[in-house]
């Protein structure tokens, strides 16, 4: 049941965007994230949405599995959305008993609801296209300026691919501990809150325990393989620019300009 | 009363790109009292296929009955059926959760809904069974070593009285003796009161020490299904889907390839023995 999780999931599939170097997936993120916020209208959205529709088909990624990423934020969509639709001060547009709904309370739900929804889909191409270590990779690489300040750059990198391998197993692994909880009569569905708050201990006592056994396991594999750090470290794969990577830059650039271009004019 | 399965296919992350089909349309009658033991190589869906036996794994397509009853009904109760049908699952270390081994073991008895009382009595007994030594019952249970671990977890299954258990490779990661007292007190217990057991297990030889009926997995199907002597008896097969047949057998094997006319059939160490004295004119 834990398996529908998909957020930061990689999916093998051989497209342009797979192959695409991390660095200029990273780029084009942050590129993408300003964007949503720089579109408010929709003249904006609407070429947000081609754009991610064009994206979403070069990935070769099924559309059903990013929307699955969606399913967990809905309850916050709603609320963040309902909060918008009632709270915002405006122009009065209906009112219902005490709740009234403003014109601006209206435009900013709708706006609000379709950035989360954007950004999650957004950000879900690059770690579905992406594997961890390029991730990471690219993501020491573009910080390693901050070394200067003396920010671990290396060691953030090291975390979060960490973080990033251990999802799945934890997953795979309260899915084992929750099954074998259940053969011996365990309910975590029935019951009110407090019932099932309680009914949770059985899962994350041993969930914790394994949790910290693999971690002092993989501490222990990376020590008998001298591992000391970033420094003089090399890739056995490091990252160069292809002709292509070097076209998507442009791409990327040329993108944020036409969104520019959209709000300015209309 | 029986265990069956009709044509039950199961596939994993159906829709994406990981789309395994773990069952490929299995079909299996499950009699009340067998010792069977399943084989098959990794990934050859043995895990998958005894998940759904007690309906932790809904089957993709086909039906399984208990006792007539089929289980996927609206208003069939999957928590009285896994209470029925236990499972030991690989490494059980890992499910401990309570403060002491004597809770931990009294979780399942509680969950079916016996007093504390009755609780109190089962999870003793089923201690007492495994062998765990009364000094530690009211240890907690991450301080024990592996192999008592594996029996409180074992026990803490064993106390809810199952009449079918399923096991899936219950010695995996203990020592030879572990192994050996393991597997004999489910013997033992199989024999005392008759239930059934079903046993996962990568080893040949345990396999041919306790079974009565060997069913091999290959490939998501049922490869084979019969006694040890028959599964045994076709080596050739079962190397071909990477297993083996017990060290006996190869023995028995090469002796006969020798010249020496012994029975191939043999599976244990004992048949091994009898037949080789017997060879020497000497009777066991």
């Amino acid at each position: 049941m834990f398996r529908e999780i998909t957020i930061g999931q990689y999916y093998p599939a051989e497209s342009r965007l797979h192959r695409l170097d991390p660095r200029v997936k990273l780029f084009g993120t942050l590129i993408y994230l300003i964007s949503i916020f720089i579109a408010n209208d929709i003249w904006g959205f609407l070429f947000l949405t081609v754009m991610l529709g064009v994206v979403i088909g070069l990935s070769k990624v099924p559309f059903s599995y990013m929307v699955k990423g969606l399913k967990g934020i809905v309850t916050l969509l709603i609320i963040a959305g309902v909060f918008n639709l009632f709270m915002t001060p405006g122009q009065t547009l209906a009112q219902l008993g005490p709740l009234t709904i403003s014109d601006v309370g209206l435009k900013n739900a709708v706006l609000m609801t379709a950035r989360m929804i954007f950004l999650i889909i957004g950000t879900s191409i690059m770690t579905l296209t992406t594997t961890p270590n390029q991730l990471t990779d690219g993501l020491e690489i573009s910080l390693a300026p901050l070394t200067l300040i003396n920010v671990p750059v290396h060691e953030i990198a090291l975390m979060m691919s960490i973080a990033l391998r251990f999802i799945p197993i934890l997953v795979e692994e309260t899915d084992k501990i929750m099954k074998a909880q259940m053969a011996r009569g365990a309910d975590f569905e029935s019951g009110g809150i407090v019932k099932k708050a309680k009914a949770m201990v059985p899962l994350l006592v041993p969930l914790f325990v394994s949790a910290f056994r693999r971690a002092s396991d993989l501490a222990l594999a990376m020590e008998a393989r001298c591992y000391h750090g970033g420094e003089g470290r090399t890739k056995m794969k490091p990252l160069r620019y292809e002709e292509y990577d070097k076209r998507a830059y442009v791409w990327i650039v040329l993108y944020l300009l036409v969104l520019i271009v959209i709000r300015v004019v209309f | 009363m029986s265990l069956i399965l009709d044509k039950v296919s199961y596939k994993y992350s159906t829709g994406t790109a990981y789309e395994v089909t773990a069952l490929d349309q299995v079909s299996l009658k499950i009699e009340d009292g067998q010792f069977i033991g399943i084989i098959g190589h990794t990934g050859s869906g043995k895990s998958t296929l005894i998940q759904h036996l007690n309906g932790l794994l809904k089957a993709t397509e086909g039906s399984i009955y208990y006792n007539g009853q089929d289980i996927y009904d609206k208003d069939y109760d999957l928590k009285d059926l896994r209470t029925q049908v236990g499972m030991v699952f690989q490494y059980p270390e890992h499910q401990l959760f309570e403060t002491t081994v004597f809770e931990d073991v009294k979780f399942g008895p509680k969950n079916q809904g016996l007093d504390d009382k009755e609780a109190t009595l089962r999870a003793y007994e089923a201690l007492r069974s495994v062998g765990f030594p009364e000094d530690y019952y009211d240890q907690s249970p991450f301080e024990l070593s592996g192999g008592q671990k594996r029996r409180a977890a074992i026990a803490g299954v064993l106390a809810m009285k199952p009449a079918v258990l399923i096991l899936d490779e219950p010695t995996a990661g203990l020592d030879p003796k572990g192994r050996d007292e393991i597997l004999g007190l489910i013997s033992d217990m199989h024999k005392k009161t008759g239930n059934t057991v079903i046993l996962v297990s990568h080893s040949m030889e345990d396999v041919a020490n306790y079974v009565d009926r060997i069913i091999v997995m290959n490939d998501a199907k049922v490869y084979m299904d019969g006694t040890p002597k028959e599964v045994f008896g076709r080596a050739k097969d079962l190397e071909e889907i990477g297993l083996a047949v017990p060290e006996v057998t190869y023995l028995m094997m090469e002796l006969k390839n020798r010249g020496w006319n012994v029975d191939v059939s043999a599976t244990t160490v004992e048949e091994g023995k009898n037949e080789i004295l017997k060879l020497k004119g000497m009777n066991a």
